[in-house]
């Protein structure tokens, strides 16, 4: 077991390492210089603008060798500075991210683990039962096909703008500050559910449609095969083809990640959630590089971690792994 | 006359595609004494496998046409897949083909056969001794129990499943191919084992389903041969070896390699020609393209007739009735 | 009836008769017999048909610009504007057309793009085994796990795609780890049967073997992996293109979306603008979905549940 979990640590810290080196090389890849950039954007004077260029270089330190500032930026990274933001002057990326990332995790995280539960558990009954298959299969290839942004706003206008059942954007009343308070709370919640709908339809939509082949495949297996010629009831066939069933598609949920996190960011912007995604709508439109790499790091450090963490589950869920004898 | 476990009487049993009915077993009828080991030969192909499938359990397009089958005297509801389940491991058993693949890969065997149990009604800790006991009879460690299948190498998953199959005394047993996939010693062994449940009255009646000739003449009583999904000949072990009547059965002995003869001197003969189609069969005698004996008359059916006591054939030319 | 076999055989002095034996019917037949008859393949493929007659034919039925200006601006549905026209005044119909070819170019680009990087990671990781497995597996993983979105977002916003090449290139640049994961775990199956091994002792060179036996042998496989990589290409188009990082010269469906929210379309009602493109998007990539179940079932008789 400690060797699978071993191999997944390899993995991670090479890929966390290729990431950043990436994030950090890019910008400085790129033809021109953000700095220049910045400044056309500001559009003072030539003098000033010389002046600016020269400060703004220095204090990004850019003027260093390329290798120290390599290093400098892992340096920043392990005391967690990202450096300053160019679109919120005056702020730092860090915390522009840690401000808007609590709004994204309460979309992101019941999403990811209600859609799963649903899913699998819908999925494996439209294994069992025809007409509920008829009708739960195609619904979910629609769904898992259909474009995050484009779902949110077809709720939005629905249940938004037409029926005012619920808020159209923010992620709290206009009047209110965030509080501890049932108030606060209320409106919250409205404020949350559409968007949280929009990422839980579509994902649900995937893994229902993953469990249902999965659940047929296993019930179609040689041990429930022998299971049912000994008279097993269906009830324990059924357990069993679940609990096969479920490994594989835990191994799906760190593939379906990236995907949720992507459809996350564009729900966002629909809604106007003030989450990582409209800030990082903000950093595209006004260039600001820096942060767009510290929300790159985030995603991919996030990732990273919630890999993990789907790995350390799979171990305890897949008896096999603790035997030694199943590699990774 | 010895009291008879199993009686199959003119059993048909198709499977429907999309082309039409394959006649796998086209009008079957025999009888399996007490205590008897009854070997079921023939070709890849000829129904052998869906004969004994179809006594307990019918799975995919396989339909109950015509026919019935009692089991000690009561008829065996096999097309009703509820009703045989108060059967199913408890009075008629399988060891299937797969056997090696037929345990939960991710339960430890233990816990497998114990969840087994209660499902069916038996309480674990009453058979729990008796379990232990024939794991060990079949030369398995207890340890066994505490593994997973990955973790056992594949004679032993086979003999597990067989402990497993008979735990419960079923009446009957069908062993499908056990021997295939193993190497010759194991193969002995195995054979072995099945002679010895019946001897210890684990299982009161077995139908080795094979097409190794050899093993049966090592443990059966008495070997039915089936072609093209019918019945050619039934006898006692030795009789059908040394003295078969009907062609196909003559032809198949006479086609083992004999130890001790050189290929020089005898060489091995196949029988010419192929199985016909179980989708459209021609009439009459299934056997009459490939047939030395062949005659006018092999357009008809030939009827199973016994021929000497014990001895049935179906073939116009040996065994006019 | 029988069937003449040139089996006649000398037996003990008689002369058997030909046996009649089941000839296979041409493979090739039967699996388009089941193609026909397949609804998901049929529906699928016939909406995915339908949306690229739309795109190739709609630009033809209409003169209309996706990027000119006209005069009603933000109107619904018309005589003169078949789906409306945008806040600013151009022709949503037109923009929907184009935009329709553009997901068809990128889509099919990226997925050949990731297509063919997943089958070369794949079959020389599946094939040569050992080491070269474990680095190509590592690196597989490595571009696996970090987000596909992440990564085209920050290289979109550097390199600024001028086309829609280029964006196909990304994509296909990004998606290809699932595929070649699923290509290795096949080749692997295939690299151990015989006629592989009897490829290898006649002396073929590796590659030879992989493209004259395996490749050949996995082709329905081959074939729905491309399809899926298709859907997906669409789908992370349609993404980047709503961020803004698409070619900004190129109409997309995407592109639409984009500037639908940033004109306040939902606020404004109009639902003609927003509606059409999601429709178009989720028409292609449902379509191609279904199509794959479709295909599933013909290439594995197992799957037919006729």
């Amino acid at each position: 077991m400690s060797r699978y979990l071993a191999r997944k640590i390899v993995i991670y810290l090479l890929t966390f390492f290729v990431a950043v080196t990436i994030d950090w090389a890019i910008p400085r890849l790129m033809p021109g210089d953000p700095v220049s950039g910045l400044i056309s954007r500001l559009q003072t004077d030539p003098t000033a603008a010389q002046e600016m260029h020269g400060y703004f270089t220095e204090s990004f330190g850019l003027d260093q060798p390329l290798w120290k500032q390599y290093l400098n930026f892992w340096l920043g990274l392990a005391h967690g500075d990202l450096g300053p933001s160019i679109a919120y002057v005056g702020s730092s990326v860090s915390e522009l991210i840690w401000a808007a990332l609590p709004y994204t995790l309460a979309l992101l995280v019941p999403a990811i683990l209600l859609s799963y539960i649903a899913g699998n558990r819908i999925g494996a009954m439209a294994a069992r039962r025809k007409v509920l298959d008829n009708t739960v299969l195609p619904v979910s290839y629609v769904l898992t096909a259909t474009p995050y942004m484009w779902l949110a706003l077809v709720l939005a206008y629905v249940l938004a703008f037409r029926w005012q059942i619920f808020p159209v954007s923010g992620a709290y009343d206009f009047s209110l500050q965030p509080e501890w308070t049932w108030e606060f709370a209320r409106s919250f919640l409205s404020h949350w559910f559409l968007p949280f709908l929009t990422l839980f339809l579509v994902s649900f939509g995937g893994w229902a449609i993953g469990m249902r082949n999965l659940i047929i495949y296993e019930l179609e297996a040689d041990y429930a095969n022998y299971l049912q010629a000994l008279g097993a009831p269906n009830k324990l066939v059924r357990k069993y083809a679940y609990r096969n069933a479920v490994l594989p598609q835990m191994s799906g949920l760190a593939l379906a990640l990236g995907v949720v996190v992507g459809g996350a960011l564009v729900t966002e912007i629909v809604f106007g959630y003030p989450g990582i995604g409209s800030l990082i709508i903000t950093a595209i439109q006004n260039r600001d590089y820096f942060l767009l790499q510290g929300i790159f790091l985030f995603i991919i450090v996030g990732v990273l971690i919630a890999n993990f963490i789907v790995d350390i589950a799979y171990v305890i869920v897949d008896p096999r792994t603790r035997t030694g004898l199943l590699g990774s | 006359m010895n009291p008879v476990t199993l009686n199959v009487d003119n059993l048909r049993v198709y499977y429907r595609t999309l082309r039409g009915d394959v006649k796998a077993v086209d009008g079957v009828t025999f009888q399996v004494a007490d205590g008897e080991i009854m070997g079921l030969a023939g070709e890849s192909g000829c129904g052998k496998s869906t004969l004994g499938k179809s006594l307990i359990r019918l799975d995919g397009r396989m339909r109950h046409v015509d026919g019935r089958v009692d089991l000690d005297d009561e008829a065996l509801p096999i097309d009703d897949m509820k009703a045989m389940d108060k059967y199913r491991f408890k009075k008629v058993s399988i060891v299937p083909q797969y056997a090696m693949s037929a345990l939960n890969p991710t339960r430890k065997v233990g816990k497998m056969i114990e969840e087994l149990l209660e499902s069916r009604g038996v309480r674990f800790e009453n058979v729990r001794p008796e379990l232990e006991r024939r794991l060990s009879l079949v030369g398995l460690s207890l340890d066994v129990l505490g593994m997973y299948p990955i973790e056992l190498s594949g004679g032993m998953k086979q003999r597990t499943v067989m402990v497993l199959s008979t735990l419960l005394n079923p009446a009957l047993l069908i062993a499908d191919e056990i021997t295939s996939a193993l190497d010759v010693s194991t193969q002995k062994a195995v054979a072995e084992t099945l002679v010895e449940f019946r001897d210890r009255d684990y299982v009161k009646s077995t139908i080795v389903i094979t097409h190794d000739l050899a093993i049966l003449y090592q443990i059966a009583d008495s070997i039915l041969v089936m072609y093209a999904g019918r019945l050619a000949e039934k006898a006692p072990a030795d009789v059908i070896i040394e003295s078969p009547r009907h062609p196909y059965t003559r032809l198949l002995i006479s086609s083992l390699p004999e130890v001790g003869v050189r290929y020089e001197e005898k060489r091995l003969t196949g029988i010419p020609g192929r199985p016909p189609p179980l989708l459209n069969p021609p009439s009459g005698c299934r056997f009459r393209h490939r047939c030395p004996l062949a005659f006018e008359k092999c357009v008809e059916q030939p009827p199973f007739v016994e021929v000497e006591p014990n001895h049935r054939v179906a073939c116009w030319a040996t065994a006019p009735p | 009836m029988e069937t003449a076999e040139p089996q006649a055989e000398v037996v003990a002095g008689t002369v058997v008769a030909p046996a009649p034996s089941a000839a296979p019917k041409r493979r090739r037949s039967e699996t388009l017999y089941f193609a026909f008859r397949n609804r998901k393949l049929l529906l699928g493929l016939s909406v995915v048909f339908f949306m690229l007659l739309v795109a190739l034919v709609g630009p033809m039925l209409t003169d209309r610009d996706p990027f000119e200006f006209y005069d009603q601006l933000g109107q619904p549905p018309s005589k003169d504007h078949w789906l409306g026209t945008t806040a600013p005044g151009q022709d949503v119909f037109a923009q929907f057309v184009y935009g329709l070819r553009a997901s068809f170019i990128v889509g099919a680009v990226a997925g050949c793009v990731a297509a063919a990087i997943g089958m070369a990671v794949g079959f020389a990781g599946g094939y040569r085994g050992g080491v070269v497995d474990e680095i190509l597996s590592m690196l597989t993983n490595v571009v696996l796990v970090i987000p596909t979105i992440a990564v085209l977002i920050v290289v979109s916003a550097y390199l600024s795609v001028g086309s829609l090449f280029s964006e196909a290139l990304l994509i296909g640049l990004t998606s290809w780890p699932w595929a070649a994961r699923a290509i290795r775990a096949q080749t692997f199956s295939l690299a151990s049967r015989d006629f592989v091994s009897l490829a290898r002792l006649s002396g073929q060179s590796g590659w030879k073997i992989v493209v004259k036996e395996i490749a050949p042998n996995m082709s329905s496989y081959l074939f729905l992996t491309f399809i899926l990589l298709f859907g997906s290409s669409v789908l992370i188009a349609a993404t980047l293109d709503f961020l803004g990082l698409g070619p900004p010269e190129v109409m997309s469906l995407g592109q639409m979306l984009n500037v639908a929210v940033s004109n306040s379309a939902l606020q404004l009602s109009m639902w003609w603008w927003f509606i059409a493109p999601g429709v178009g998007i989720t028409a292609i990539v449902a379509g191609l979905y279904v199509m794959n179940v479709g295909l599933d079932e013909v290439f594995n008789p197992r799957l037919r549940q006729t």
